[in-house]
């Protein structure tokens, strides 16, 4: 039975449930006598929950659990001498699966009865043929081993479906019967039904917790299996980035981290004046009509999808630069470049900056300003004296939010910045980011297992480090510095 | 005291001037105060003027991918070559490959020519017949395979041009450029423009950039967002149905029961640190956790819609906890009063009040998670797909595509013509963003209350 339709039994069972355990509910108050406890809805909503929640948590489970228990059961039935030289365990259990899945599409097509197929050997023209009908190409011989290996691969999927469909069914079955079982008047039906509501709650909340533990394990494993087959002192602190296909490779972060370094820092040499000169204009000077269109129009800066932030470094702005500043200058003639990323990239984090210093520069009281212009200043004179170190720490805290913004962000610097990792000051010269190697070292055709993939989690997990660091950092110095106002 | 004041002031200022009449200091104060205000306006302007020129760029580049250059023709559809058994049986029709299509174009070609007396001009029918795309006897095929009975008439059709005639009417193709191409040359432009003011060349609305899966490196004029468009439409879907109820779920524990300790603190930290985390780990955390952990399949919706729903929880558990805060505490007391319990004051009355609030929030993140490019490339959704996935549920579990994965995708291609579809794209995507904006934005004015 497919998922689908086990999960709308299981809603099914809930939504029966629901009606008999209120029905049983006020025929049971009824013929005793006795008030319920609770609204007689509330003896239904039990069973209901009952009935669904625990069988489709099973579910999941289940899902998450077959596959990884099927695969290493059938990996076991290959021999070592199975597998060729140059290929790879993986390599094999994924003809495995291929060919399952293509013997499950040609029953479906009723080619081939589920007995002939016990009886059938790999290499029979029949088969092969009927496989190359439902699009599965057999490379070369198969091997006998290989073909078991398929079968049992099926067979142990089919039964493990049918045991969660048996065994989901079972649970929800056995325990809205349970639920229903144990209905009287005076059960506390609400507030067993109020508990199992809150804990779901609580369950829901803790999914923030899960993702941040799911980020940490799957980058530091990967991180760990990196460094024992790449020395780490070299990831640190070689100046080399040079991934090569057939092992070999440098790969030093340094280059990675400088591109990092030198883009964020244009970026922000853009966003920090453009973004803070915007808030203390739109909140001290702007009148009410020009700040509801301004600040929207700012606003929408950060709506768009950084993927058109790209698109606009790829073919306007690097273009632009390289035909009416690098090339008269001789400075080079790559499109992208590091002052193209860097560019876009300040465009992008300008309504960061001026946001989140708007808000933090109207936080500061109107005593203070009222104060200052009592004494005779001028306008600007308070802002810059005044209000500026007033809003100081929130404002810093902002520069470093939207730091941590531009060392993370991906699509600007693959489209803008170039790929090719160096250390250099020349702003016009092509150069690559951390962002930008996490990409490139995932998205090749490099085995799994191999350095030049896995050191992307070495990567990963810089770049998970250090934003964590610049947020908390924020969040420490606006605490810490922030002037209290009644 | 009032004397001394006198001659105080007196001893400051020189007599005999006025007040009015502005000293060198105040004028030098007075211009740097509106100094600093021009700066204020320029940072402004330059925001906006950022915006304008960004989002004109876009267009500029992107609006002609709308418009498509095709070739009508009246084509004949030999049975003598399409259908040799005359049975018109449509396994024996799907022998024939698109090699047994191209003749019948071509010589469709050359008839219309001679029909409406247009001379190649030393442009043999080969190379006339190549300013109709690759893709054209594909998709004759296909047309025939659908309608069987058609085989034996003659049916107009409006072909796509190549990309090159294609790019010639958009500008990006252009003589000097044709000489210096080995896939179109002068002449071939020449006869195009010949067979522009014959009518047979025609330019109109392009439907097939909405419905046409992604095509070849060497076809742009047939490339579409077909398969883009429903990966992304069934990665929102998977990310509706997954983040707001647990979104919701979560903030009303926190908001509402959750009470103040150490292990409530540790929630709330990591909401607001995984609300910062950058997006491409995320990515990460998807190939490691759902790819190879889980062993879902790569570049399938389904895991791009988890990956996508863990980033936009953080930003409807804010919004639903600011619009739950928002409802004042009275609604609550009104009904613990006359004996609501806790949970059915909360969903009964708080939660109905705060729902426009809550809503609006999941459209934003939705939004943001429409246009997010970075963790979907790492989960395998790059590669190039040209089936449409099957009807959900099972097709949550197919290849696909997204919309901004798709944009990223051309831009890697070496023919120009797919910066145009690129920035066609964008356009449909940023069409969609703002239409999902505009109704968060309504759905605010019109729902909620201010209390």
């Amino acid at each position: 039975m497919n998922v689908g339709i086990i999960i709308l039994v299981v809603l099914a069972f809930a939504a029966a449930g629901y009606i008999a355990g209120k029905r049983q509910a006020l025929s049971l108050s009824a013929q005793s006598g006795i008030k319920l406890h609770s609204l007689s809805g509330y003896y239904g909503q039990t069973v209901a929950l009952f009935a669904a929640v625990p069988a489709l948590l099973l579910l999941i489970v289940w899902l998450l659990v077959q596959p990884i228990v099927v695969e290493s059961r059938v990996s076991g039935m290959i021999p070592d001498s199975a597998i060729a030289q140059g290929s790879a365990r993986s390599l094999v259990m994924s003809d495995v699966r291929r060919i399952a899945g293509g013997l499950d599409a040609v029953l479906a097509r009723g080619g081939l009865g589920e007995d002939e197929l016990n009886t059938i050997s790999a290499n029979t023209q029949t088969v092969r043929a009927r496989l190359a009908e439902v699009g599965v190409a057999l490379a070369g011989e198969v091997q006998p081993v290989v073909f078991e290996a398929a079968r049992a691969y099926r067979q142990t999927t089919k039964s493990g479906a049918l045991a969660m469909t048996i065994a989901v069914l079972g649970v929800s079955l056995a325990l809205a019967f349970l639920a229903y079982r144990r209905i009287e008047p005076q059960m506390r039906a609400r507030n067993i039904s109020e508990g199992f509501v809150k804990s779901l709650l609580i369950a829901s909340s803790l999914i923030a917790i899960l993702t941040t533990i799911g980020i940490v394990f799957s980058l530091v494993f990967e991180t760990i299996t990196f460094f024992k087959i790449y020395p780490a002192s070299q990831f640190f602190f070689s100046t080399v980035w040079n991934p090569q296909f057939r092992g070999g490779s440098e790969l030093g972060i340094l280059p990675l981290l400088w591109g990092t370094m030198y883009v964020s820092f244009i970026a922000l040499l853009v966003a920090v004046p453009i973004g803070l000169m915007i808030a203390i204009y739109l909140s001290e000077y702007a009148g009410r009509s020009m700040r509801s269109f301004a600040k929207p129009a700012i606003e929408m800066l950060a709506g768009i999808p950084t993927i058109v932030y790209g698109l606009f470094a790829l073919v306007t702005i690097g273009p632009f630069l390289r035909d009416y500043f690098a090339q008269p200058l001789g400075l080079g003639s790559s499109s992208s470049s590091v002052l193209t990323a860097g560019l876009v990239m300040g465009v992008m984090i300008i309504p960061f900056v001026s946001s989140l210093s708007d808000d933090i520069i109207n936080a500061v009281p109107q005593a203070l300003r009222d104060g200052s212009y009592g004494l005779g200043a001028t306008r600007s004179e308070t802002i810059k004296k005044v209000v500026m170190p007033a809003a100081l720490p929130g404002i810093v805290g902002a520069v470093l939010l939207a730091a941590s913004r531009a060392i993370g962000e991906t699509m600007i610097v693959v489209l803008g910045a170039g790929a090719s990792a160096k250390l250099s000051l020349n702003p016009f010269e092509a150069m690559t980011t951390v962002t930008v190697k996490i990409v490139s070292q995932l998205t090749g055709d490099s085995e799994f297992s191999s350095p030049e993939t896995l050191v992307a989690f070495a990567l990963g997990l810089t770049l998970f480090t250090f934003t964590l660091a610049l947020n908390v950092l924020a969040l420490y110095i606006v605490r810490k510095y922030r002037e209290q106002y009644e | 005291m009032t004397d001394l004041t006198v001659t105080g002031a007196s001893a400051l200022a020189p007599r005999g001037k006025s007040l009015l009449e502005l000293d060198e200091r105040t004028r030098r104060r007075n211009a740097a105060e509106t100094r600093f205000r021009m700066m204020g306006l320029v940072a402004v302007l330059v925001g906006v003027f950022v915006l304008v020129f960004l989002l004109g760029s876009i267009l500029s580049n992107g609006l002609s991918s709308f418009r498509q250059t095709y070739i009508s023709l009246d084509i004949f559809l030999d049975p003598a070559k399409l259908d040799k058994g005359g049975k018109r049986d449509p396994a024996e029709i799907a022998k024939v490959t698109t090699f047994g299509y191209a003749p019948l174009i071509e010589k469709a070609m050359a008839d219309a020519m001679a029909a409406k007396g247009v001379t190649g001009d030393g442009v043999s029918a080969k190379a006339a017949g190549e300013l109709i795309s690759k893709e054209a006897a594909a998709d004759l095929r296909r047309y025939v395979l659908a309608h069987p009975q058609a085989i034996g008439t003659t049916v107009n059709f409006d072909l796509l041009a190549s990309g090159r005639i294609d790019g010639y009417y958009k500008g990006r193709v252009t003589m000097e450029s044709a000489k210096l191409d080995r896939n179109i040359s002068p002449a071939q432009l020449q006869l195009a423009d010949k067979l522009k003011s014959a009518g047979i060349l025609v330019t109109h609305f392009n439907w097939g950039f909405f419905t046409a899966p992604d095509a070849s490196d060497t076809r742009p004029e047939a490339a579409g967002l077909g398969v883009a468009i429903l990966g992304s439409v069934y990665m929102m879907v998977i990310v509706l149905v997954l983040s707001l109820p647990l979104g919701v779920a979560a903030s009303i524990y926190l908001e509402e029961f959750a009470p103040q300790n150490r292990f409530t603190d540790l929630i709330e930290v990591n909401i607001a640190n995984l609300a910062a985390v950058p997006s491409v780990v995320f990515g990460i955390l998807g190939l490691a956790a759902f790819i190879n952990f889980a062993g879902l399949p790569q570049s399938a919706p389904v895991v791009g819609g988890l990956v996508l729903t863990l980033m936009t929880l953080p930003t409807i558990i804010i919004a639903t906890r600011a619009a739950l805060k928002s409802v004042p505490p009275s609604i609550r007391d009104a009904a613990l009063g006359v004996g609501a319990s806790k949970m059915q004051a909360i969903f009964h009355h708080v939660l109905p009040l705060a729902m426009p609030g809550i809503l609006t929030g999941t459209i934003i993140g939705l939004a943001r998670a429409l246009g997010e490019t970075a963790p979907l490339l790492l989960i395998g959704m790059v590669a190039f797909v040209r089936d449409y996935p099957a009807g959900p549920p099972e097709g949550f579990f197919d290849p696909a595509s997204a919309l901004p994965v798709q944009v990223y995708n051309w831009t890697q291609r070496g023919d120009p013509a797919f910066i145009e579809r690129a920035s066609g794209a964008i356009i449909v995507l940023l069409v969609f963003l703002i239409l999902m904006n505009l109704s968060a934005i309504i759905l605010r004015r019109r729902y909620e209350r201010r209390w």
